[in-house]
């Protein structure tokens, strides 16, 4: 490559209170499942991060929490170095936050780290870019959903509820996820249970 | 009040504030596992409540408005301390109004008042293990939690029935969470208990000592353990409060003098006060100053 120098995007304008704001987006989204978060005043953050994904691993990462970018950069890699000092890793068992970009590529649930049954907290975070949220086609119940939830989560692989239904055999373990758009936040914790609803009219 | 310098908003370096969020986060995701996390040193003993405040310090927002209960009391040291110190170092409002408060940081009592979506319940946690006094290994623990084998908290509340006829623990009475994990409310009393299912709030408990945090999401199952033949049951008292009248609440016992005397009161300050605001009386109430 012939560029060495790689123009910086900046991070949080108030590291302290924007890092405060986007936690409890992020805690309220997985303590609450279904119901949108919206987060707003998001920095700018370079491909293929989203300023959604870029602030939620701005909050949470640090040298402590391994990375992975699904589609790598320079740009954010050099980012996520700079700003959140955290290692960027090549293999998705490694990571304790992931970044999907292309949802329709996701690997396996499985391919992530998942805990073990002495410590299911020792699992990894998804972070997926999803084309958009819709108010049908997914049924959600558990922990934190009142009776039930109805919504729809655009962009994913067809496949996809399949792997979530797997994963949920195996409970406590599995990966939670945080599905995100424009400023939109949602949260799905491997305690939610997700039935796909049949395609009517 | 105002806020004294050199300290970071809310005491914690944003580094351990982060280190706890992400723990936080899991409870959340594994409703009753308890997370282990680098519990830090504060500037109070262990024992005074440090778990809840390093929770309270990872969540709070300088929107938040604070209130701290000490056993249901607004007005105790570990309460004053403690909302103090949030005031001090975070420059947060506080309130003694259960309706008010967006955070409560409790040692050991949940309102009367059904708390709302948008509040969120921490409480400060002695002894996060349910199984520590059957089992003192954690690695044996562990295991346990890992199998959901739970047989020994049911042979411990047998052997109180075989003992005394009915199950003995009226606090920290162990609840099962989501139908999965086996868990200690902290010491709240037993009649506390039954709040705990399907409440509106986000419940986060933290242990300083024991470096601990676990979670209940809002909406979550939450079952005191029991028996068909002897199902779970509530303390309740022979009289009502003796300030504010009600027969709904948890009440403490007042020694009035050395000839036996003594009263019932709410041990939720602000449920009675607010009670007494809105006219209620009870046999002890203060008879109103005639007016001059």
């Amino acid at each position: 490559m012939n560029a060495p120098h790689i123009p910086l995007l900046p991070g949080f304008a108030d590291p302290v209170d924007d890092a405060q704001r986007i936690f409890r987006a992020v805690l309220a989204a997985l303590s609450r499942p279904g119901m949108l978060q919206a987060i707003s005043g998001l920095p700018p953050a370079p491909a293929p991060l989203c300023a959604a994904s870029g602030a939620v691993l701005l909050a949470l990462a640090d040298y402590e929490t391994p990375v992975w970018l699904q589609s790598p950069s320079p740009e954010a890699c050099a980012w996520l170095r700079f700003h959140c000092g955290a290692p960027l890793v090549d293999a998705p068992a490694e990571a304790v936050f992931a970044v999907i970009s292309q949802p329709l590529a996701l690997p396996p649930l499985a391919a992530f780290a998942q805990g073990l049954p002495e410590y299911p907290d020792r699992s990894a975070t998804l972070i997926v870019h999803s084309a958009g949220f819709g108010d049908q086609g997914l049924r959600l119940t558990g922990p934190g959903i009142q009776d039930e939830c109805r919504l729809g989560i655009d962009g994913l692989a067809p496949d996809f509820w399949r792997s979530w239904q797997s994963q949920q055999g195996h409970a406590p373990l599995g990966v939670d996820l945080l599905f995100v758009n424009g400023d939109s936040l949602l949260g799905l914790p491997r305690s939610t249970r997700v039935d796909v609803e049949g395609k009517g009219e | 009040m105002n806020t004294v310098a050199g300290y970071n908003f809310a005491y914690l370096d944003e580094q351990t504030k982060r280190m706890i969020r992400r723990a936080l986060l899991k409870a959340v995701a594994i409703p009753g596992y308890q997370v282990p996390f680098g519990s830090r040193e504060m500037p109070l003993p262990y024992g005074w409540g440090t778990g809840g405040i390093q929770v309270t310090a990872s969540i709070l927002g300088r929107s938040d408005v604070l209130k701290v209960i000490d056993q249901g009391s607004d007005d105790t040291t570990n309460a004053v301390n403690i909302r103090r110190f949030f005031a001090q170092t975070a420059g947060v409002a506080t309130t003694d109004s259960t309706g008010e408060a967006s955070i409560i940081q409790t040692r050991h009592r949940i309102p009367e008042k059904p708390l709302g979506e948008h509040q969120i319940m921490v409480y400060q946690v002695p002894l996060p293990e349910p199984l520590g006094r059957l089992e003192p290994r954690e690695a044996v623990t562990r295991k346990l939690h890992a199998l959901a084998d739970y047989g020994l908290m049911h042979v411990k509340l047998y052997e109180d029935i075989a003992r005394y006829g009915h199950i003995a623990s009226t606090y920290d009475y162990p609840v099962l969470v989501n139908g999965r994990y086996l868990m200690a409310p902290s010491p709240i009393p037993k009649f506390d208990n039954p709040k705990l299912h399907m409440n509106p709030a986000l419940q986060l408990f933290g242990a300083g000592r024991e470096k601990r945090v676990y979670a209940i999401p809002p909406y979550t199952r939450v079952e005191s353990l029991d028996f068909e033949d002897h199902p779970f049951s509530v303390q309740r008292w022979d009289e009502p409060c003796a300030l504010c009248g009600t027969a709904d609440s948890f009440l403490d016992e007042v020694v009035l003098d050395d000839a036996g005397g003594r009263m019932f009161v709410c041990s939720d300050s602000d449920y009675c006060k607010t009670r007494q605001g809105a006219g209620h009386t009870g046999s002890q109430s203060p008879i109103p100053a005639e007016a001059t």
